[in-house]
């Protein structure tokens, strides 16, 4: 039977061919087939991960609650050292300088990205803005959340820490940082469904791994990653009552 | 900072609801929430705290060995009424998500306060506790709950 891997569609674009990389490395540690499923859409994700079509996903921190307290997924490990955070930036030369200086009525360029735009909104609350208060840009990429900002069609904008810093120096000088969130305990997840159970033990083992093997370790550069760490089920459940509090 | 902090110093004898009492420092001071941090604690049943993070333990100036394993009420402020927490504890026994405003003592005397969203933690169908998230409030809402908060106690 082959299994389907997925990635949640917030990650960076240049970790692509690494993902492939990881389907092959995760086919010779199984033993069997691994088909590589990507979205560009959380939507459509959502609904194939509904429908039973996932059985390992790199999964975003806002989806976590619905695989584990849902869909009876299990969190295998997470990713070392890669906290979701969350930026607020505003143009350079912007006047105002944090987010109590923004007011109501402005254009925001964000992203389908749950969690940061979760986060994004949560930080904004110190102005008194919500989303019934100001507009939004939805922009398909953190380089286009910064070109809406620097051509002047947003105000602010939403960024994933990490993909604020890997912006090109030139198109980081242009902006400022407003507000980033440090918040440590919020982090992508790689979660398993109920097919790949029966793997879940020698998956965990070769994942953590990896940081050993001089083929791992290639994998997990390809990826972007350091190393993974293994998450025991009362962390998930405590990283999960905390997204819990920041919906409604 | 609040503009009609006074900096005065004085003290207040605090009753808690299991009959215990403290004499506590109160200064008015207001410590701006820092940003972009979430302030995060954990009790179980009962409001005993069993963790928290380094975000709660810098605003609240108790160190981690002073805060785990005593009342979450050691942060109450006499300025909130106490129907604030009635209504907390009503919301969360019945299984729902509480939130509010709550200006919060700090082991020097000084306050900050805090939007707190407080769920219980359910574990196989069964209550082992409640995680609190505090996050910045907005000035207007302060001075919002400043008002009612006097007309409660
Ligand atoms: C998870 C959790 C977090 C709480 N956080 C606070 C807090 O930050 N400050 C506070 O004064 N009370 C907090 N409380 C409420 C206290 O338990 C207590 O009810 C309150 O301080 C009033 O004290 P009293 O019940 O003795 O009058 C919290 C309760 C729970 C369950």
């Amino acid at each position: 039977m082959t299994l389907n891997l997925s990635v949640s569609p917030d990650f960076p674009p240049t970790h692509l061919s690494g993902w492939f990389i990881f389907n092959t490395w995760l086919q010779r540690q199984l033993n069997t087939g691994v088909h590589l499923e990507l979205y560009d859409s959380f939507d459509a994700q959502r609904e194939d991960i509904r429908n039973g079509k996932i059985d390992l996903i790199y999964a975003n921190p806002y989806d976590a609650s619905m695989l584990v307290r849902e869909l009876g997924f299990k969190v295998l490990v997470r990713p070392r050292n890669r906290a979701d955070e969350t930026v607020i930036a505003a143009r350079h030369d912007d006047p105002r300088s944090c987010v109590e200086d923004l007011g109501a009525g402005i254009n925001i360029a964000t992203t389908a990205d749950p969690d940061v735009h979760t986060m994004g909104m949560i930080m904004l609350e110190s102005a008194d803005l919500d989303k019934t208060n100001v507009s939004f840009q939805e922009c398909d990429s953190y380089v286009l959340v910064a070109k809406a900002l620097l051509n002047g069609q947003a105000d602010a904008g939403f960024f994933l820490k990490d993909g604020y810093d890997e912006l090109s120096e030139l198109v980081r000088h242009k902006m400022k940082m407003l507000v980033s969130s440090q918040i440590s305990v919020v982090h992508h997840t790689l979660v398993a469904g109920p097919r790949m159970q029966e793997h879940a033990e020698l998956l965990t083992e070769r994942l953590l791994g990896m940081e050993e093997d001089p083929k791992g370790r290639d994998v997990l550069k390809s990826m972007g990653l350091d190393g993974w760490d293994v998450m025991e089920d009362e962390q998930t459940e405590f990283m999960i009552d905390l997204i819990d509090t920041l919906i409604d | 900072m609040s503009e009609q902090d006074t900096g005065s110093v004085g003290e207040v004898l605090i009753k808690y609801y299991d009959g215990t009492e403290r004499l506590a420092k109160i200064v008015d001071r207001e410590v701006p929430y820092p940003d972009g941090k979430l302030i995060v604690s954990r009790t179980d049943p009962s409001g005993i705290i069993t963790h928290a993070n380094r975000a709660f333990i810098e605003m609240s100036g108790y160190t981690r060995e002073e805060l785990i394993g005593v009342n979450h009420y050691i942060l109450r402020h006499p300025d909130m009424p106490a129907v604030a927490f009635k209504d907390l504890w009503d919301t969360v026994a019945q299984g729902k998500k509480w939130q509010g405003y709550v200006k919060n003592l700090r082991k020097d005397g000084a306050y900050y306060w805090v939007k707190a969203t407080v769920i219980p933690n359910i574990r196989n169908g069964e209550l082992v506790g409640y995680t609190s998230v505090r996050r910045k409030p907005s000035r207007s809402k302060i001075t919002e709950s400043e008002a009612l908060y006097v007309t409660l106690r």
